[in-house]
């Protein structure tokens, strides 16, 4: 058999076996693992900051009491926004495109208020990046969270942009885009309650 | 949930030949090659950086290079060896190559993640070593003890900072690919336990990848910002805490011995049963003890930090955890002594190359288990013992396993016998050379040179210069080793489709293997290890009909 034959034999029977052939889909497995380790730097930063609370008090004038109430309602926000993400995953299933659309873009207003009101607690609060270790840590956690609910925000927009019908590419057959953008937003939120626990309420 | 795969001409897309090494190719096994070579090429440069630290210590005074250029030196050498080399090379390497063949798979569960996890390492280790002509490298040794990086040069440390975060991201990716491989894409009817050992050290690396490195990266992130925006994270003088940094830099540094040993275990494993035609001793106990490291290694890293004012409590219990792992560590070891032991072993290079292993590792291991007692810690701290205990588990255990894998599955990858003659004197002029080099080293810690200095006290002249000899040899001993591999993939002897009369699934198909692994269906090895029952080799011809009639069929 000459090398050319046996390579179109080959490749012939690599399509066969490929028409034969599923795999399971891994990818939300993949996105948990992902997700773990997306939660493992959060636990580096609350460990620093914890560790920093223990061994280096600040000087009694320099503590500032965070204010509770826009951070209350932030996290409101996120888990409303939890909420609805998950109306529009029920919605796509029963095959309601429309009602999907309009409940991912309920969700995505949450998280662009969500980062407003952040914006806002960055002009009113009285301390900046630099001035001392704990003003640091504050807008390390919190912009790190936001980075992540930024990131987050843009995904629910392609997907809603995705899921439109006709023409989209996100239907109750291909749910795994809008599935991922849904894990990732709620391990985003979950974040959050820990670092408002830990930032604001300890 | 499963996805149809609809059919591709996947095949004929990629470059054919030598291009389709500098492609973005999908092939598992293209992407195994790419990061062997790519990660040899660094190694080749680290060993420069190695031979002319090893120069400038042949003489006390610092004639060779500025002091500033030998951190830079000392700094790259690291780096290099850590994350461009050593952690690609027994992960990315062995693993692609390996894995999915041991799970029966096509391919590897995300074969685009997986070819960005290996592009993102050359980019990321040219940026690395091109700061060192641009701005000068960075300083502060790969450890990166702020407040030394803070105020060393910045612009060499961020870059440092970036490239070690990229690969750090490529190692993130490998680490879940590799999980998502092992546990999701076995084929039908392959049990956990009847896999390779070498996927459960892969399995217990990638579980220490994933929950380790992020830590380093949130670490390096904060640092940059210390360096950049002159926040006070880790900067004593603003009020930060450089120890917080230390804890977290160990939390990723020292599973990353693991990440970089464990494999190496692994591979050690798979290449003596087939040289001395015996099962691996102890499977069960093999795969526990490579459970336990993963536990225990999580949880003993601030052993590296005896002499950073930590309290008494956790000097106690870091001492006790950190022996704790001498006990599976010792498991393995006499695993693999006792399946040496009455074995039918052929001397060949690769399994040379794993005794050296074994005898380098122990010796590494001794003084891993003495440097974890605090009076002794204390004593020689940050002195050459420290490096000679280094180089004895990572050179002497990953570094001669990496060698007696490339012996060992060359003929596999490229069909080609490598020359035993010269991977002998290879072997011996390594392994020589390795214990001219770093053996001295205890005697110099113990004696108080400290690491990292350019400059020393004029009493260890002779001693550094035994020792730089020995450094000589070993870099001489890369050049059998290149011709070896030149001439032999040119002009090698054919090996067959199974040299070794190896049981493990890689050697059940062609050499080298088709672009999915196998024509047909994958075999179902349920039992890797079988040799030396009387019915082997019956069994052996058996599967390999099996196989070539499937192919014709």
């Amino acid at each position: 058999m000459t090398t050319s034959t046996k390579k179109i034999e080959e490749s012939a029977s690599l399509q066969a076996v490929h028409e034969e052939e599923t795999h399971g889909d891994h990818r939300l497995f993949g996105l948990i693992a992902f997700l773990i380790a997306d939660g493992m730097t959060f636990a580096g930063f609350f460990a620093a900051y914890l560790t920093f609370k223990a061994v280096n008090p600040l000087a009694p004038e320099a503590i500032y009491e965070l204010e509770l109430p826009l951070p209350t309602i932030n996290t409101i926000l996120l888990l409303l926004s939890s909420a609805t993400f998950h109306r529009a995953g029920k919605a796509l299933k029963t095959n309601q495109a429309g009602l999907c659309q309009r409940w991912l873009l309920i969700t995505a207003s949450l998280g662009l208020a969500f980062l407003g009101s952040q914006m806002i607690e960055y002009f009113t609060l009285p301390f900046g990046l630099t001035d001392n270790l704990y003003a640091s840590t504050f807008y390390a956690l919190t912009g790190f969270h936001g980075l992540h609910v930024t990131l987050g925000t843009i995904m629910i927009l392609i997907v809603w942009w995705q899921s439109r019908s006709p023409g989209g590419r996100i239907t109750s057959k291909n749910d795994f885009p809008l599935e991922a953008a849904e894990l990732y937003w709620h391990f985003v939120d979950g974040i959050w309650v820990v670092l408002f626990i830990i930032l604001y309420l300890l | 949930m499963t996805i149809s795969i609809p059919p591709t001409d996947k095949v004929s897309l990629q470059p054919k030949g030598l291009l389709r090494y500098l492609s973005f190719s999908l092939d598992h096994k293209v992407i195994g090659i790419q990061y062997l070579v790519c990660g040899f090429l660094f190694y080749l440069i680290g060993g420069l950086l190695a031979s002319a630290i090893r120069i400038e210590l042949t003489s006390p005074m610092s004639d060779f290079m500025a002091r500033d250029v030998y951190n830079q030196v000392l700094t790259l050498h690291g780096t290099i060896m850590i994350f461009l080399w050593i952690v690609p090379v027994v992960n990315g390497a062995f693993g692609n190559y390996l894995i999915p063949f041991y799970v029966g798979a096509r391919d590897m569960a995300f074969p685009r993640l997986n070819a960005v996890a290996f592009w993102l390492i050359p980019p990321a280790g040219l940026m690395l070593i091109s700061s060192y002509f641009i701005t000068g490298a960075a300083q502060s040794g790969w450890t990166a003890y702020p407040p030394l990086s803070i105020t060393s040069p910045a612009t060499g440390q961020i870059i440092w900072i970036l490239s070690v975060l990229l690969l750090g991201g490529s190692s993130i990716f490998g680490g879940i690919n590799f999980i998502a491989t092992i546990l999701k894409l076995r084929r039908p009817g392959l049990k956990l336990m009847q896999l390779p050992m070498y996927c459960w050290a892969m399995l217990g690396t990638s579980i220490l990848v994933v929950l380790s490195t992020p830590v380093l990266a949130g670490t390096l992130i904060l640092l940059s910002f210390d360096i950049v925006a002159h926040t006070g994270f880790f900067n004593p003088a603003l009020g930060g805490n450089v120890i917080v940094y230390q804890h977290l830099f160990w939390f990723y540094s020292h599973p990353a011995v693991y990440i970089m040993v464990l494999p190496a275990f692994g591979l050690v494993s798979e290449i003596l049963p087939i040289h001395c035609r015996k099962p691996l001793f102890g499977y069960t106990t093999m795969v526990y003890s490579i459970m336990a490291i993963v536990v225990l290694g999580l949880m003993v890293w601030a052993h590296h930090m005896f002499t950073s004012g930590t309290p008494p409590w956790m000097r106690l219990f870091f001492t006790i955890a950190t022996a704790f792992i001498a006990v599976p560590t010792g498991i393995k070891f006499f695993n693999w002594v006792a399946t040496l032991w009455g074995g039918r072993i052929s001397l060949n290079s690769a399994v040379l190359f794993s005794c050296g292993f074994i005898i380098n590792f122990v010796l590494g291991g001794i003084t891993g288990v003495a440097l974890a007692q605090v009076p002794f810690d204390v004593h020689v701290h940050d002195t050459y013992f420290v490096v000679a205990h280094f180089h004895y588990v990572v050179y002497g255990g990953s570094v001669f396993v990496i060698f007696s894998s490339i012996y060992h599955w060359f003929p596999k990858a490229t069909g080609k016998m490598l020359n035993e003659n010269l991977g002998r004197i290879h072997f011996f002029i390594t392994f020589i050379g390795f214990n001219l080099c770093f053996a001295p080293q205890h005697w110099l810690g113990l004696n108080g040179m400290p690491r990292r200095v350019a400059e020393y006290d004029p009493q260890f002249t002779f001693v550094n210069q035994i020792s730089s000899f020995g450094a000589l040899l070993m870099a001489l001993s890369t050049l059998p080793f290149l011709w070896n591999i030149f001439h032999s993939s040119i002009k090698g002897q054919i090996a067959g489709d199974n040299p070794w009369e190896g049981l493990t699934p890689e050697w059940l198909t062609s050499s080298p293997p088709p672009v999915e692994n196998w024509i047909g269906e994958a075999p179902l090895v349920t039992e890797p290890y079988g040799y030396g029952q009387k019915d082997e080799l019956l069994e052996l011809e058996e599967r390999t009909e099996e196989v070539s009639e499937r192919a014709k069929e």
